[in-house]
């Protein structure tokens, strides 16, 4: 195959309007040019991945080194060993923190979806003129720090008794990601067109009906990939968790906390416990991440 | 629609319904740091549990500052969500001054209060009655390389000025060696660099306010002190001073990169112990260095277990802390763990106790320091606070850790020491004025 370089398309170009240049070599500047555009978008897609990617497996690789090595010069070279694992498991429960994070990610997500499918039905699809200042209001929840409402919060939960169990938690978790789902859902929902449910509405389905039959459906990538979201969202929460619980609703966030010390070595079990906490959702969103992918890009190319 | 209504509000109070947690009567929480004595404790638990079965423990461990943010807010918001706190000699007699911790008067004849060491106890006490039972106290000693020192045939006086330090790491500082002539605490923080820095302007004739709380940071005494921090850690420190704290310190003269390093004495037991400690057989110690005065030369400080007054199992929380802070617990760490494990720097017993000088040679050093730290009588001049490296009143947490973010920065090289002292100098009178003691 003839290669073409730039050398070539100069000339090319070169040569002016006036001549009539074959089609094949017009067609092949154009190919070799996408084939580097992508070979260096690979490249950029990896380092950047890796980039990412690279904390995570570090965290894994000092879970597996004692705790000299772990504060040693960094080095790939070590022999691997499990006793900080046996450590952290000794020292505390996983499996209550665990079931804690999965009950309280799930339970806030199902209960945020539940909230978030009917406002975001009548904004898509009733909006009046206030529609757009109230997702608006309703973001700008999202810009306060939480340690500014800490202490009213802190106060409320005293007195309905909500300190340290897991509905506090999921009851906070909904609202921090309440604004995010009722918007993600917000723009799948005006991506529908609205003909189907209007065909729908002809055939005499009542608006029960037409969001549980039609709309859900039809939309259902969507909903999955914001639910996946608030999961994950809440899953990795620690500032709330750490501040309204103590023992009994302590998720796994509060786990890692455990182990992060100002005085004596704690990386190899801190690394350790962050990465036993980590893998559920790891596992979770990489069995999930085709579901994720589509509705990320769900409508995005119409 | 109505349904699209009636749906969250359901749900929201099904799952409010669903949350009746079921709490053991003797059910005791007790919110602790996360270092070796304290995870020592936790694996006692069922030593505790089976001596008192009606009594059940609950940890919540967490970092040092989460700590204190996360009971900080439950005290003051009389949360009530734990029994046992751990706290140190900074909080206890600010909170005893606000009613929020039970006072620990009345305690048994067996728990041995006068056996507590006097310094420390007072610490904990506020008005005269302990607030709080010390888990384990600190305070602040030289480590040094015997094998270097000998090498260089230098002779350590019983007690070492910061003139013949600064010689010493001179000599010693050797970068192709990797290792640096001495290691101090740079990281920034009231409980980092200025615990250390504290001391070093206290020896140095420096005090954080005078009598009547005006700051003197731009004093000649604090300007000195740091451009002497300053030029003995660029010159003869590791590089990167200015983010090490403890642990990267300890770590650090634990491998064997740094010939001489000032802190806590509580990490002499790790450095002594070989599995933790490359240089565990080439240990030298010596008090805490001084300057122009010994006053304030090494601090104190004390971890210990406190009940708040919102406790709902005050009986039961007392003892456990009882048992917690006893001579029994110190045996029984001892017998179970190793003496040199023992939780040090609480009890006089502890340091008569020859299986323990036998483990820890360092214990009678460790002793002197503890009993010579003087909270009320810290500074050269007199000074209208308690706390040898920090001042006892509320806002010094967020001054001591403003400040320390200066003094880092001059030891960086970002400002020079002048303006550094002037802008600590500035931002704590602010805080001071608006604290309301100055005018």
């Amino acid at each position: 195959m003839t290669t073409t370089t730039k050398h070539d398309r100069l000339e090319t170009s070169s040569r002016g309007g006036g001549q009539a240049v074959p089609a094949r070599s017009a067609k092949l500047p154009f190919l070799a040019s996408a084939n580097t555009r992508k070979l260096g978008l690979t490249v950029l897609g990896w380092t950047v991945a890796l980039l990412i990617f690279f904390p995570i497996f570090w965290m894994v690789l000092t879970g597996f080194k004692t705790e000299s090595a772990a504060i040693a010069d960094p080095s790939l070279i070590f022999s691997p060993t499990l006793e900080s694992y046996q450590a952290v498991q000794e020292r505390a429960g996983y499996t209550r923190f665990a079931l804690n994070s999965v009950a309280v990610a799930f339970g806030s997500t199902l209960l945020a979806l539940l909230i978030a499918i009917p406002s975001a039905y009548s904004m898509a699809f009733l909006p009046t003129r206030r529609t757009k200042g109230t997702l608006l209001w309703m973001l700008s929840t999202k810009m306060l720090p939480p340690v500014g409402v800490l202490v009213p919060i802190y106060l409320i939960f005293r007195d309905v008794g909500l300190l340290d169990t897991r509905t506090g938690l999921i009851i906070i978790y909904t609202l921090m990601n309440l604004p995010i789902v009722v918007w993600m859902l917000y723009t799948f929902f005006k991506d529908m067109p609205k003909d189907i449910l209007e065909a729908g509405r002809m055939d005499g389905a009542t608006t029960f009906q037409e969001v549980c039959f039609l709309l859900l459906p039809l939309t259902l990538p969507g909903i999955a990939s914001t639910g996946l979201l608030s999961v994950i969202l809440s899953w990795n929460e620690a500032f709330w968790s750490l501040n309204l619980t103590s023992s009994k609703a302590a998720p796994l966030t509060a786990y890692i906390a455990s182990f992060s010390s100002p005085e004596g070595l704690f990386w190899a079990k801190l690394s350790a416990a962050s990465t036993m906490a980590i893998a559920p959702i790891l596992v979770f969103g990489w069995l999930t991440q085709k579901q994720m992918v589509r509705g990320l890009t769900f409508g995005a190319v119409k | 629609m109505k349904l699209t209504r009636a749906l969250p509000l359901a749900t929201l109070t099904a799952a409010v319904a669903a949350a009746s947690q079921a709490q053991a009567q003797t059910e005791i929480t007790i919110g602790t740091v996360n270092n070796n004595d304290m995870v020592i404790m936790q694996s006692l638990t069922d030593a505790f549990e089976e001596a008192h079965p009606d009594i059940e423990l609950d940890w919540v461990v967490l970092e040092e500052n989460v700590l204190r943010q996360r009971m900080t807010t439950d005290i003051a918001t009389q949360g009530g969500q734990f029994d046992v706190m751990t706290i140190g000699t900074y909080e206890v007699p600010i909170w005893a001054e606000r009613g929020w911790l039970s006072p620990l008067d009345d305690l048994p004849a067996e728990y041995q209060v006068d056996d507590l060491l006097t310094s420390v106890r007072d610490g904990l006490s506020n008005d005269g009655t302990l607030h709080a039972l010390p888990f384990y106290g600190e305070s602040s000693m030289m480590y040094y390389r015997q094998d270097l020192f000998d090498e260089a045939g230098i002779e350590v006086s019983e007690q070492p000025s910061w003139e013949e330090v600064r010689d010493w790491a001179s000599q010693l500082h050797d970068p192709e060696e990797q290792r640096a002539g001495i290691c101090l605490r740079g990281k920034p923080g009231w409980g980092e660099n200025m615990a250390f820095v504290s001391t070093l302007v206290n020896t140095f004739g420096g005090r954080w306010f005078d009598e009547d709380w005006q700051p003197q940071l731009d004093s000649p005494e604090w300007q000195e002190a740091i451009q002497f921090y300053v030029d003995l850690l660029n010159d003869f420190g590791p590089p990167g001073a200015s983010s090490n704290g403890f642990n990267e310190n300890l770590a650090l003269f634990s491998r064997g990169s740094c010939a001489i390093w000032v802190d806590a004495t509580s990490a002499a037991g790790k450095l002594y112990d070989p599995g933790e400690s490359d240089v565990a057989d080439r240990l030298g110690f010596a008090p805490a260095p001084v300057a122009k005065t010994p006053k304030g030369s090494h601090w104190l400080w004390s971890w210990a277990l406190a009940i708040p007054a919102t406790s709902e199992n005050q009986e039961a929380a007392r003892t456990f802390i009882q048992w917690a802070t006893s001579r029994e617990y110190i045996e029984l760490v001892g017998d179970t763990q190793g003496w040199t494990s023992v939780p040090p720097g609480t009890r006089e017993s502890t340091y008569a106790n020859e299986n323990y000088q036998e483990a820890a040679p360092f214990a009678g050093f460790v002793l002197e320091a503890m009993r010579s730290a003087d909270p009320t009588d810290s500074t050269l001049e007199p000074s209208p606070y308690v706390g040898v490296q920090f001042v006892g009143i509320p806002e010094f947490q967020s001054i001591g850790t403003q400040v320390g973010q200066t003094v880092a920065s001059a030891l960086t090289g970002d400002v020079t020491v002048e303006q550094a002292l002037q802008t600590a100098q500035r931002a704590t009178e602010r805080a001071m004025q608006r604290a309301g003691y100055l005018d």
